[in-house]
C-alpha cells in the first residue's frame, strides 16, 4: 500500500479541482511514476467512499529510448555534424563514432557534409554548410513536453518509423470526490480481534464494510448423494405405512425365483438372452425346494389350480439357470414361499434394491437401476384395496396423478397356490422404477 | 407392450363414429389400452431422418395404441375395430367356425417329412377363400403377420408364418427339410433363383431379414415346403417363394405355419388364423376358415385350425369379491360379453358361465375373467378402500446399518458416490493389480459391452472411476460408498452371496493415510467398537498388491479381519488415470450386525 503522505497528496490535489483530476496529471504535478498513482488510488478506493475512481484509457505519444538519447544529446546527424572540424575529418575515423554510421547517411541526404573519396591520406568528410537546424530533436523535444498536438501526424508517423517516437495506450483514473472525502487518511480495520475486545480499542476504530453481494465459504461437509435421498424418502413412507423390508442383498437370482416361480412361461422375451444378463459362473444354480418345485413344473405344464397352464414342456435346467435379478420380485416370490411354510398371518413387505437388464448404456437406458416394490398378502383382499392403498402411497409421496409412474397388479393364482398360500389370501403389489421417478418427478 | 399404428380416419370410418383425440383417449382408457400416440408418417420421418426425407411423405393422422401383451387379437385395425364395437355393445362378438371345403372337394393336405425332425419338426395349414383385398385390407394383412413374427412368434425362433395365394399353386403340400446345397427356388422381391446357401449370404446385408437367419444357419438341413409340383412356397423361417406371394387380386390363401414347439404352434394357429379372419370380418358375413390336414412323418393325420371353444363356470360372488365390487351376475355377465366373453347367468345360483372364444388364448384361469370384468366395469369407478391389514414394520437390519453410518460419514466430510455394481474384469483385477482367478467374481455370460463382464467384489474401483470424472474439482476428494459386492459363495442356492461394504477414498497432493485412518476410528466409535486387541479393533501392517508396500494395514475387530486400509500403489493411481496420492480404507460392515 502506498504510504500514507502520498495518499494525502493525493487527496489535496483532488481537494483543489473541481470536477475531478486525470490521475496523468496528478502523478505530473506530483513528479511521480504514473503506476505509483494508480496504486494510491486504489488503496484510497478500498479506504470505502473517500474518493469515487473511474477507469479510463487514452493513447499518447512517447520517445523510445533511442528518441529520449536525441532529445537530449542531438540526432545522429546532427552529432555527426558537429563532429566534423573545420578541416574535415577522416571517413573511417568518423565512422568509428557511435552515431557515425546513420548519422554519415543522414548528413549526406541533408547534404550538411560531402565525402572526399580521392583526399590524400584517405577519403575524408568536409562540412558543406556553416550550421544546420536540428529538426528531429526539437520534434521529440516538443513530444518530451507533452506538445505532441503541435505535429503533424506526417511527422509523428515518420518518427514512429524511425522508432524513435511510440504510441501507447495509457490507463489511468479520473478521480472525484466521494461522499465521505476527507485530506486525512483513517486506515479501517477489516476485521474485529481479540486484543481489540481485550483492550476497547474497537470503539476508536473505523470496520472496512463487508461486500454482502459476496456468495459466503462453503461449509467443509460432505453429501449424500441426491438418489439415495430418494431412496430414504421412499424407505420412509413404506415403514410409516407399515410395511417390513424384504432381504433384497441377492443380486445373483436362478432363472427359477426370478421368473418360473412367479409363471413366467420359460419362452417368454423377458428371459431372452438379449434382455436378461445370465450368469457363466456360477452358472447354475443347485438347491430348489423339491416339492414346490414339482408344483411349479405342473402349474406351467399342465396347469392345475383352476388354471389351463401354458401347456409346454416346462425344463428344469432353464430353472437352474443363474442370473442377475431382473426384478426384486423374485425376492417377493422367496418371501411369499416362505410365509406360506407357516401358519399365514397377513404381511406387507416392501424393498428398494438394484435391479438388471441387458442394455447398451445410453442417455436413456441403464442396465442397473433400482425398483422400488410394495407387496401386501391378506385374506380377501381386493382391487379396490390394491388401489386404496396406491392412493395412500403416492399421496404420502405428494403425487396427485399416478399413472404412468410405475405398475401394479394382483399375482396370479398360479403364483401363489403352489407355494402352498391358503386358497382364499390374495397379494396385491406395486413397483417402480426409483431412477424413473426422480428423472420425471424432481 | 406392442404398439399398433392405425390411420385415424379409417379407424373412425369402420367404428362408424368420429372422437376427438381427448374422447378416443378416453375410450381407450376404458377398454384397457392406451393412446400412446398422435402422430403422421411425415412426422416420424422429420424426427427419425430429417426434413429433407420426409418431404412428399403423408401427413395422414395416425394413432399409435398399446395393446396389452397378450391380446394378439387386438394387433390390427379390423381387430381393434372389432374388440371396440363389441365393448360398445354396437356388436356382437363374433363366433369362428371351421369349414369343410365348399364344393364337398378334399382339404388342402400338408405332409411333413421325417427330414424336419432335426430343425422345426412342427407345421400346421389352414385355407381362407373369397377375400377381396383393396390396398388399406391389404396392409393391415401384411402388418398383422409382421406383429405376430415379432411378438407371439418371438422373431420367427418360435413360429413363421407363410400365407400363399393359393390358386398359384396346387396340393398336397409337402413340408421337408434340405441341405442348403438342394434348395433352388425365386424369392419374394428376386428376379432370378438361388440356392439356399446362396440365399443366406445374400440376406447378410438385408436390414430386415438378416435377423432370422441365425435361426436355421448352422443347421445341416434347412427347412422347406413345395407344392405338387415342385413350387417351393417357403423356406421357413426366413423368406416364401416368389411364385405364390400374395397380391392385391389374392382370392384364396393358403395359411402355413411352423415352429419349433408343437404346443406354441398349435395355440398360435387358432390366433393367427382366427386373427387374419377378424381382420377381414368388416366385410365378410362369415367368420369362417377353412381346415387343412396335416399328415406327420408317423402316418397320423391332424385337421386344422383348432377353433376351440372353452367354458369356464364362475360365481357373481367371486368377481364381486377380487373386484372390489357388489354387482348382480346378471351385470357381470353383461360386462363380460363387451369384453368378447360372451356370457349368460346359469340360473344356478349366482353361476356364470363364460365362453372363452379361440382368439382369447391370453384367458387361462377365472382371475383372467375377473380383470376383464373390471376393465369393463371401469378401474375409475371401483371405490377405493384401505385394506385392514395390520402389521408392524422392521428394517432390514443391514440397511437400518447402512442408513446410520451412511448420514455419519456425511457428517464426518465425505460424499456419498453411486456407483455401478457391474463391471470390466479388469477394473476389478488388473487395475487393483489382483489375479481375476482370487477375486470369486461372479462372471456374465452375455453382456453387451466389457462395462459388464463381472459383479463387482469390491467398491474401490467404481469410487476411483468418480474421482477420475471429477479431477476437475478442487482436492481433496473424499468419497465414500456403502453399497454390496457379490462373491462366489458355494454354500448360497445359487453359488454367490451379496456382501455389504463400506469404502471410502482420499485423494489430494499428499496421501493422507492419517484421514483414511481417522476416518476408521470414526466409524469404530459409531458402531461402539474400541481401539484394543481383543474385545476392540486393531490395524497391523500388511500387504496387499493393491496397496502401496509398507502403506498397508489390515483391519481386525474382535480378532477376525474385517478389511483393509492403506495407501493405494502408484500403479492402481495411474490405472484409474489418476495422478494425485490416494489413500483408501475398505471394510465389510456384516460383522457389525
Amino acid at each position: 500500500m502506498a504510504d500514507n503522505g502520498l495518499l494525502e497528496s493525493v487527496l489535496r490535489l483532488v481537494e483543489k479541482v473541481d470536477g475531478g483530476t486525470d490521475s496523468q496529471d496528478v502523478a505530473a504535478d506530483l513528479g511521480v511514476d504514473h503506476q505509483v498513482i494508480v496504486g494510491a488510488v486504489k488503496s484510497l478506493q478500498a479506504l470505502g467512499e473517500v474518493i469515487s475512481a473511474e477507469q479510463k484509457s487514452s493513447r499518447h505519444w512517447e520517445l523510445t529510448g533511442e528518441g529520449r538519447e536525441i532529445a537530449e544529446q542531438g540526432s545522429h546527424e546532427a552529432r555527426v555534424f558537429n563532429a566534423i572540424p573545420d578541416e574535415g575529418l577522416p571517413q573511417n575515423q568518423l565512422m568509428k563514432m557511435p552515431s557515425g554510421k546513420v548519422g554519415f547517411s543522414k548528413a549526406m541526404s541533408n547534404k550538411w557534409i560531402r565525402l572526399d573519396k580521392a583526399h590524400e591520406g584517405g577519403p575524408r568528410v568536409f562540412k558543406t554548410v556553416e550550421a544546420i537546424e536540428d529538426t528531429v530533436r526539437d520534434k521529440l523535444q516538443l513530444v518530451q513536453k507533452g506538445q505532441s498536438a503541435k505535429l503533424e501526424d506526417k511527422e509523428k508517423n515518420e518518427l514512429k518509423k524511425r522508432k524513435l517516437l511510440s504510441e501507447v495506450t495509457v490507463k489511468s483514473y479520473w478521480i472525484t470526490k466521494g461522499s465521505s472525502f476527507s485530506t486525512t487518511i483513517t486506515k479501517q480495520e477489516t476485521e474485529l480481534t481479540p486484543e481489540m475486545i481485550a483492550s476497547g480499542s474497537w470503539k476508536e476504530k473505523k470496520f472496512k464494510p463487508y461486500n454482502f453481494e459476496a456468495m459466503g465459504v462453503a461449509p467443509d461437509c460432505g453429501h449424500l448423494h441426491p438418489l439415495m435421498k430418494v431412496r430414504t424418502q421412499f424407505r420412509q413412507i413404506f415403514l410409516e405405512m407399515g410395511f417390513t423390508e424384504m432381504p433384497t442383498n441377492n443380486f445373483i437370482e436362478s432363472s427359477f425365483w426370478n421368473f418360473d416361480s412367479l409363471f413366467q412361461p420359460q419362452q417368454h422375451p423377458a428371459r431372452d438372452q438379449h434382455d436378461t444378463f445370465f450368469i457363466s459362473d456360477p452358472a447354475l444354480a443347485h438347491e430348489f425346494p423339491q416339492d414346490y418345485l414339482e408344483r411349479v413344473k405342473k402349474v406351467h405344464s399342465e396347469g392345475g389350480y383352476g388354471s389351463q397352464g401354458y401347456k409346454y414342456d416346462w425344463k428344469i435346467e432353464e430353472a437352474q439357470k443363474n442370473l442377475l435379478r431382473t426384478h426384486t420380485t423374485a425376492v417377493s416370490a422367496r418371501m411369499l414361499y416362505k410365509l406360506a411354510q407357516q401358519k399365514f398371518t397377513p404381511v406387507k413387505y416392501f424393498s428398494i434394491d438394484r435391479v438388471f437388464r441387458n442394455e447398451t448404456l445410453d442417455a436413456t437406458h441403464l442396465a442397473e437401476f433400482h425398483q422400488i416394490e410394495g407387496v401386501v398378502a391378506d385374506y380377501g383382499l381386493t382391487l379396490g384395496n390394491l388401489m386404496g392403498i396406491l392412493h395412500q402411497f403416492f399421496t404420502k409421496l405428494g403425487l396427485k396423478k399416478w399413472v404412468e409412474v410405475g405398475n401394479s397388479g394382483v399375482f396370479r393364482p398360479e403364483m401363489l397356490l403352489p407355494m402352498g398360500l391358503p386358497e382364499g389370501v390374495s397379494v396385491i403389489a406395486w413397483g417402480l422404477s426409483l431412477e424413473r421417478y426422480v428423472d420425471t418427478h424432481t | 407392450m406392442p404398439t399398433v399404428s392405425v390411420k385415424r380416419d379409417l379407424l373412425f370410418e369402420a367404428l362408424g363414429q368420429k372422437y376427438t383425440d381427448e374422447e378416443f383417449d378416453e375410450l381407450c382408457f376404458e377398454f384397457g389400452l392406451e393412446l400412446d400416440e398422435i402422430t403422421s408418417e411425415k412426422e416420424i420421418l422429420i424426427r427419425e431422418q430429417g426434413g429433407e426425407k420426409a418431404e412428399g411423405a403423408s401427413d395422414v393422422v395416425l394413432y399409435k395404441i398399446d395393446v396389452p401383451a397378450n391380446r394378439y387379437d387386438l394387433l390390427c385395425l379390423e381387430g381393434l375395430v372389432r374388440g371396440l364395437q363389441v365393448f360398445k355393445e354396437k356388436l356382437e362378438a363374433p363366433r369362428y367356425k371351421r369349414v369343410s371345403p365348399a364344393d364337398g372337394g378334399e382339404p388342402q393336405r400338408l405332409v411333413i417329412t421325417e427330414e424336419t425332425a432335426s430343425v422345426r419338426p412342427h407345421a400346421v395349414a389352414a385355407v381362407l377363400r373369397n377375400i377381396t383385398f383393396t390396398q388399406e385390407r391389404y396392409e393391415s394383412f401384411i402388418e398383422l403377420q409382421e406383429k405376430l413374427h415379432q411378438n407371439i412368434c418371438r422373431k420367427r425362433t418360435l413360429v413363421a408364418i407363410g400365407t400363399h395365394d393359393l390358386d398359384t399353386i396346387s396340393g398336397p403340400f409337402t413340408y421337408t427339410a434340405k441341405p442348403p446345397g438342394e434348395i433352388r427356388f425365386k424369392p419374394l422381391s428376386q428376379s432370378r433363383e438361388y440356392t439356399a446357401a446362396e440365399l443366406m449370404s445374400l440376406y447378410k446385408t438385408d436390414s430386415h431379414l438378416r435377423h432370422y437367419l441365425h435361426i436355421i444357419e448352422n443347421e445341416p438341413l434347412y427347412p422347406i415346403i413345395y407344392d405338387s409340383n415342385g413350387i417351393v412356397l417357403s423356406m421357413p423361417p426366413i423368406i416364401n417363394g416368389d411364385h405364390s406371394k400374395i397380391s392385391l387380386n389374392t382370392k384364396n390363401i393358403f395359411i402355413e405355419c411352423t415352429a419349433t414347439d408343437l404346443t406354441k404352434v398349435n395355440r398360435f394357429t387358432l390366433i393367427i388364423t382366427v386373427c387374419l379372419f377378424v381382420c377381414f370380418n368388416t366385410f365378410f358375413i362369415l367368420f369362417r376358415v377353412e381346415e387343412a390336414e396335416v399328415v406327420y412323418p408317423d402316418g397320423r393325420l391332424s385337421v386344422y385350425p383348432e377353433l376351440a371353444y372353452r367354458t369356464e363356470t364362475l360365481s357373481g360372488d367371486f368377481i364381486n369379491k377380487r373386484v372390489g365390487i357388489n354387482e348382480s351376475a346378471e351385470s357381470i355377465a353383461q360386462l363380460l360379453t363387451r369384453m368378447c366373453l360372451r356370457s349368460e347367468v346359469s340360473g344356478e345360483g349366482d353361476l356364470i358361465q363364460v365362453e372363452i372364444p379361440p382368439t382369447r388364448a391370453d384367458v387361462i384361469h377365472a382371475c383372467d375373467i375377473m380383470e376383464d370384468a373390471a376393465i369393463a366395469y371401469g378401474f375409475n369407478n371401483i371405490v377405493r378402500s384401505t385394506p385392514r391389514t395390520y402389521t408392524v414394520a422392521n428394517q432390514l437390519p443391514v440397511n437400518k446399518l447402512t442408513e446410520l453410518l451412511r448420514q455419519d460419514l456425511t457428517a464426518a466430510g465425505f460424499t456419498e458416490a453411486l456407483t455401478f455394481a457391474l463391471c470390466s474384469e479388469e477394473d476389478i483385477a488388473d487395475k487393483l493389480r489382483k489375479n481375476i482367478t482370487e477375486t470369486r467374481a461372479v462372471h456374465i455370460s452375455n453382456p453387451k459391452t466389457a462395462d459388464f463382464q463381472v459383479a463387482r467384489t469390491s467398491l474401490l474401483p467404481g469410487l476411483l472411476k468418480t474421482i477420475a470424472a471429477n479431477r476437475k474439482m478442487p482436492l481433496p476428494l473424499k468419497l465414500f460408498e456403502i453399497s454390496d459386492v457379490v462373491l462366489k459363495d458355494e454354500t448360497k442356492d445359487v453359488g454367490a452371496r451379496n456382501n455389504r461394504r463400506l469404502c471410502a477414498v482420499y485423494y489430494n497432493k499428499s496421501p493422507g493415510f492419517e484421514v483414511i485412518h481417522g476416518l476408521l476410528d470414526r466409524v469404530m466409535q459409531l458402531l461402539d467398537v474400541k481401539p484394543g486387541r481383543n474385545q476392540g479393533y486393531h490395524i497391523q501392517a500388511a500387504e496387499d498388491s493393491t496397496f502401496f508396500p509398507g502403506r498397508c494395514a489390515e483391519i481386525f475387530s474382535c480378532g477376525k479381519s474385517i478389511g483393509h486400509l492403506g495407501v493405494l500403489h502408484p500403479d492402481v493411481i495411474s490405472r484409474f488415470e489418476l495422478t494425485m496420492p490416494c489413500s483408501a480404507i475398505d471394510i465389510d460392515i456384516e460383522p457389525f450386525l
